[in-house]
């Protein structure tokens, strides 16, 4: 597994995530600037940190969207490579079009920042299979803009498709109410694109790898990516 | 020559910033407001008098970056 991960002005994940990859996997990703027009040779998964790329100017992650290096992330993208956005992560995917929907201000208007409970969706991707079915995890959350948000019909055709990664929920895994911190609808913290190779989630998994600060259930996407190679 | 482009939510489009803003209103006393639906303004100076070229271009610039077009309108104006 060679991951590469592209740091945007404005990223602060990217440690994280970095080490969670290097920790799983034995390697060191690479990091990529976002002016770069090209990833590594043999690159299979890009990963697109956390964090508040150009300082959440315009919307959060629609001047990354269009940053050089997504160009070259849209064509990996399409021959099936991997790709995970963790939080703005994820928001650059949706404004670059590599996932559907948006994410839209927090129905609290708050920024929240706490630990959260995760229903997990299917386990037979490339990120999930370390996980069981349904299995519930505990991670950080920490986002001002999460609140998940799509039309009528790619909201039906994610769920047709199974493509809800995961789903905020309580402790015993309960969806809906209280559970659902920001307003996502149908309790959306993470989709697939129609492939599966492309995930983007408001979650940090990358955080919850260390009993030390609270938890390793986040190990498991990175153990499930140390033993996927690329479509 | 100078423009002005507005991008204001969709209809059907949560916007809890311009619900916040409408609380906002009705406690401070304004009365009559109905609703908010908060938005952005970009003013645009453009070198160059071709209207026509002008306007296709901030077309392109609304298209590519200044509107999420999935919850997002925009309206061009020219202005002075």
């Amino acid at each position: 597994m060679k991951a590469a991960v592209v740091v945007f002005p404005g990223s602060n994940r990217e440690g994280d995530v970095i080490r969670a990859l290097h920790q799983a996997t034995g390697h060191a990703p690479q990091k990529i600037w976002h002016a770069d027009h090209e990833l590594p040779q043999g690159t299979d998964l890009v990963v697109l940190p956390g964090g508040f790329s150009y300082g959440d100017y315009l919307r959060c992650g629609a001047i990354a969207g269009r940053a050089a290096i997504m160009d070259a992330v849209r064509a990996h993208a399409a021959k099936g490579g991997l790709v995970l956005g963790i939080c703005n992560g994820f928001q650059i995917l949706v404004e670059s079009g590599l996932l559907p929907g948006v994410l839209m201000r927090n129905a609290g208007l708050k920024f929240i920042c706490k630990m959260q409970h995760l229903k997990v969706g299917r386990t037979d991707t490339a990120f999930t299979s370390a996980y069981t079915d349904g299995q519930v995890i505990k991670v950080a959350i920490a986002h001002g803009e999460g609140n998940y948000i799509a039309d009528e019909e790619t909201l039906k055709r994610l769920e047709g498709e199974n493509r809800v990664a995961f789903r905020y929920c309580d402790a015993q895994g309960k969806l809906g109410g209280d559970a659902n911190p920001n307003g996502s609808l149908n309790d959306i913290a993470g989709i697939y694109s129609d492939r599966l190779n492309v995930l983007g989630m408001m979650p940090h998994p990358e955080n919850l790898i260390e009993h030390l600060v609270g938890g390793i259930d986040g190990r498991g996407l990175f153990d499930s990516l140390a033993k996927a190679r690329a479509a | 020559m100078k423009a002005r482009v507005t991008v204001t939510l969709k209809n059907g489009v949560l916007d809890p910033q311009g619900k916040a803003i409408e609380g906002a209103l009705k406690s401070l006393g304004v009365e009559g407001v109905d609703g908010v639906r908060q938005g952005k303004v970009f003013d645009i100076v453009l070198n160059g008098t071709d209207k026509a070229r002008a306007e296709a271009a901030l077309k392109t610039a609304c298209e590519k970056l200044l509107a999420n077009t999935v919850i997002e309108n925009y309206r061009i104006e020219f202005v002075g």
